[in-house]
């Protein structure tokens, strides 16, 4: 835009900055003070911004080392957070592999096969995203405690039993995945069909290497998505060694078990790995945010 | 054939053929242990898999098959569940089934008093236990149980055998604080000796003998037999009830109809904390998409200007709160505004000598749940303005710039004008998803401070699901139905929400066109 500058301007720019800038710092402020308590002796300790003295108990406490108490004790960490890690980690991956199973094949069907119920299937999954688990969580329990009654590896407090409940959650994946489909020609897959191929090899050998890039991010979302996962992990888990992170980290910040220091070091242990994958991801997210939705 | 051709021919027909076995094994087992509604589920999943997979007109289906099956098993039929649930009185008191609540009626067993005691003995018996009992009276009569694990507090039936007869050389007995340790396990087991006699633990020291406590009458009532009363089911309750009203515990689940929500409706116990929590719904998933989106979009503007330096490192930072998984923002902020510790706190004490109770007052907690929502919303609506922004043609502002108008004028005339009406379907699921948004309240205050004019437990920062929460797993009485009844209510509300948004989508995309 060539539109002469005058005097006011300038002063909007510098208004703009100092606006920006007080706004950064409110977001970031937050993140600042967890890093500095995480290295600040004891629990309760307060202090400036740039500790005084460095600390690694509460680092030692987050990777289940044990550290020295104020007495001179030896102190065991009684919360496991690396295994919540573990746990965490290890249900999102397989989940995230189920969910990439379920939806690129469904994603399939939709994108290019012609059936009778299409677009009810379509919209039926975009509805069922306006209804989320934590209006049944009720329903939820009930199922896999009677289910547990019969297995008890599919009961509560069963990992198992939370990759069931998180496997149905495919309905945002598929369209998402659709929508990428529909940006492929459809010409190679024709193509491939001529020449004899099966529906199935043309999927498969086809339009899946060709859609690589959506499928990473279909699995890093889910993955994510399991990670910061709440309501239904709450229900489903009770033992300390069974947490996920999401679940765990809320006993450190408990109003009569306070542990500040702690919880910092935790919160970043289990909170940056997931930034940063989500910040990489966040590309195509954003356009799938505007450009998702309903599409017609 | 070669082998490939062979391999392929035959690894699909022999896969369905060993997940077909394994499941009807599974709705065998499913069946045997009285889970019919389960078993039939997944007899029909079964019998839909058998023909998507065999049929020659299914084609479709059979990539749809897995996801929609997982779909409807795991997130709507816990949907359809949960309206079901509604209607029954299912709680912590009526868990069971009527057979079964029936079953565990007969189950029970209680001592006489003055029978004759057996003294217990807790042996160690290599990573097992073994136990022993002796008859008070007559020391000869001496028995012993096979190696029991003790670990789960299962009823289990240990045979008792003759210790004379089958001899097991062990070490000295264990003491009182291994007895102790294990009494869990050890009340449960169901003791029988030899003789057909039933020993149930006593004491720590002793077994006696049990008897069972309800006896069958041929009308299907149950008689106590230590105290003589007379219990009949009482299906409009779902207890087993004496004429009086005593009832045995536990009850079991019968269906209540529309009993609960005429509970929520018109008793004024239940109807008064539902409309105030309603209200405060309403309310916070209103303010925060107003805050949010009002601060979104002037970022949106504002980083829009082509005058200014460093966009990208504000848009990066001010994106961070989106980024950052929420139960650890809100947990951050859970520690941050901690009246006496909280970092919070301690700048406002610096700066005005104040020290705001953010947990206990209601009107503060009810402040701090914006401002912390506002902080984790804003970047979403900055990065969906700025996406709207990016599609208004420049000629429409260089026509203004030539006019002379202001950036306010631009703002209002051009700017809002333009992206209101494909941002309200973004903003009405904004408004949805905050409307349900049970991390933030349950991780951040709990629903606390509760009303303290009210009976049942309900918070003055509670929306509409947490308050399920709390009603169906941390309120002592556990009442899932009720629980149920008011998420049905729920999707009611999410549903006429859902029904806008559509409709205010079709009328933005219409525009486009």
């Amino acid at each position: 835009m060539a539109i002469v500058l005058d005097k006011s301007q300038r002063w909007r720019v510098l208004a703009a900055h100092a606006f920006l800038i007080v706004l950064c710092l409110i977001v970031v402020f937050p993140f600042l003070v967890i890093l500095s308590v995480s290295f600040r002796p004891g629990n309760f300790a307060t202090g400036s911004l740039i500790p005084d003295t460095i600390s690694f108990d509460h680092w030692r406490y987050a990777f289940g080392l044990p550290y020295q108490a104020a007495d001179g004790r030896l102190v065991e960490p009684e919360l496991p957070v690396l295994r919540w890690l573990w746990n965490s980690v290890k249900v999102a991956t397989l989940s995230g592999l189920i969910t990439l199973l379920f939806s690129t094949t469904g994603a399939y069907a939709l994108a290019r096969m012609k059936f009778v119920g299409r677009k009810h299937v379509l919209t039926g999954l975009m509805l069922m995203q306006m209804f989320p688990a934590v209006l049944a969580l009720v329903a939820i329990y009930a199922i896999f405690d009677r289910l547990g009654s019969a297995f008890p590896a599919f009961g509560i407090d069963s990992h198992w039993a939370l990759l069931l409940a998180y496997s149905g959650g495919i309905a945002m994946h598929i369209w998402t995945i659709k929508g990428y489909y529909d940006t492929i020609p459809y010409e190679v897959e024709e193509a491939a069909k001529v020449d004899g191929a099966t529906p199935w090899q043309s999927f498969r050998l086809v339009l899946l290497p060709m859609a690589l890039p959506i499928l990473v991010v279909v699995f890093l979302l889910s993955f994510i998505g399991v990670l910061i996962e709440y309501p239904v992990a709450s229900i489903l888990l009770n033992t300390d060694q069974n947490l996920t992170l999401a679940v765990g980290t809320k006993k450190f910040v408990a109003e009569h078990n306070f542990k500040w220091g702690d919880f910092a070091a935790v919160a970043i242990l289990s909170g940056l790995p997931i930034t940063v994958v989500f910040m990489l991801a966040q590309k195509w997210m954003i356009a799938g945010l505007t450009a998702g939705g309903i599409k017609g | 054939m070669n082998l490939n051709q062979l391999s392929r021919r035959y690894t699909g027909p022999a896969v369905l053929t060993v997940v077909m076995l394994a499941m009807l094994y599974l709705v065998m087992l499913l069946y045997v242990a009285h889970e019919l509604l389960l078993a039939g589920t997944l007899l029909v999943i079964a019998a839909l898999a058998l023909w998507t997979y065999t049929s020659a007109k299914t084609l479709a289906l059979r990539y749809l098959f897995p996801g929609i099956a997982a779909a409807a098993v795991f997130v709507v039929f816990p949907m359809v569940y949960t309206v079901a649930i509604g209607f029954t009185n299912y709680s912590s008191q009526n868990l069971l089934d009527f057979e079964r609540a029936r079953q565990y009626l007969l189950d029970e067993t209680y001592q006489e008093e003055g029978a004759k005691a057996f003294t217990l003995a807790l042996f160690k018996d290599a990573h097992q236990f073994r136990i022993q009992l002796t008859d008070a009276e007559k020391e000869t009569d001496q028995f012993m149980s096979p190696a029991l694990a003790l670990a789960k507090t299962a009823h289990i039936t240990v045979e008792m055998v003759d210790a004379a007869k089958d001899k097991v050389v062990l070490d000295e007995p264990l003491g009182i604080k291994d007895v102790l340790a294990h009494q869990d396990a050890l009340r449960a087991l169901d003791v029988k000796l030899p003789s057909g006699e039933k020993l149930r633990m006593a004491s720590l020291r002793e077994f006696a003998p049990v008897k069972n406590l309800y006896a069958t009458n041929p009308d299907g009532s149950l008689t106590n037999s230590k105290t003589g009363a007379v219990f009949k089911a009482n299906m409009a309750t779902g207890f087993y009830e004496t004429d009086s009203g005593v009832q045995a515990q536990p009850g079991f689940k019968v269906n209540v109809g529309l009993a609960h929500y005429k509970r929520i409706f018109t008793d004024a116990k239940f109807s008064e904390p539902f409309l105030r929590i309603f209200g405060w719904t309403v309310g916070f998933a209103g303010l925060t998409v107003v805050f949010a989106a009002a601060l979104g979009m002037l970022l949106a503007v504002v980083l829009n200007w082509d005058s200014l330096r460093f966009k990208k490192v504000y848009q990066f930072m001010l994106f961070l709160p989106y980024a950052v998984p929420g139960f650890i923002s809100i947990l951050i902020f859970k520690g941050l505004f901690n009246q006496n510790l909280g970092e919070i706190n301690m700048i406002l004490g610096g700066l005005f000598g104040i020290k705001p109770a953010w947990f206990s007052d209601p009107f503060l907690a009810k402040v701090m749940i914006l401002l912390v929502n506002t902080w984790l919303g804003f970047p979403y609506m900055m990065v969906v303005c700025m996406g709207l922004i990016k599609s208004i043609p420049a000629d429409l502002y260089e026509a203004s710039a030539v006019a002379g108008a202001g950036p306010l004028t631009n703002f209002f005339e051009i700017t809002l004008p333009l992206i209101l009406k494909p941002l309200t379907p973004l903003l009405i699921s904004a408004f949805a998803f905050n409307f349900n948004n049970f991390v933030l309240i349950t991780l951040l205050t709990g629903g606390r401070p509760d009303f303290l004019d009210i009976a049942v437990p309900a918070g003055t920062t509670d929306i509409l699901v947490s308050y399920t929460f709390r009603i169906a797993f941390q309120d002592s009485g556990q009442q899932f139905a009720l629980a149920s009844a008011i998420s049905t209510v729920i999707f009611f509300i999410v549903a006429a929400i859902t029904l806008l948004q559509m409709r205010f989508t079709r009328i933005a995309q219409e525009d486009k066109r």
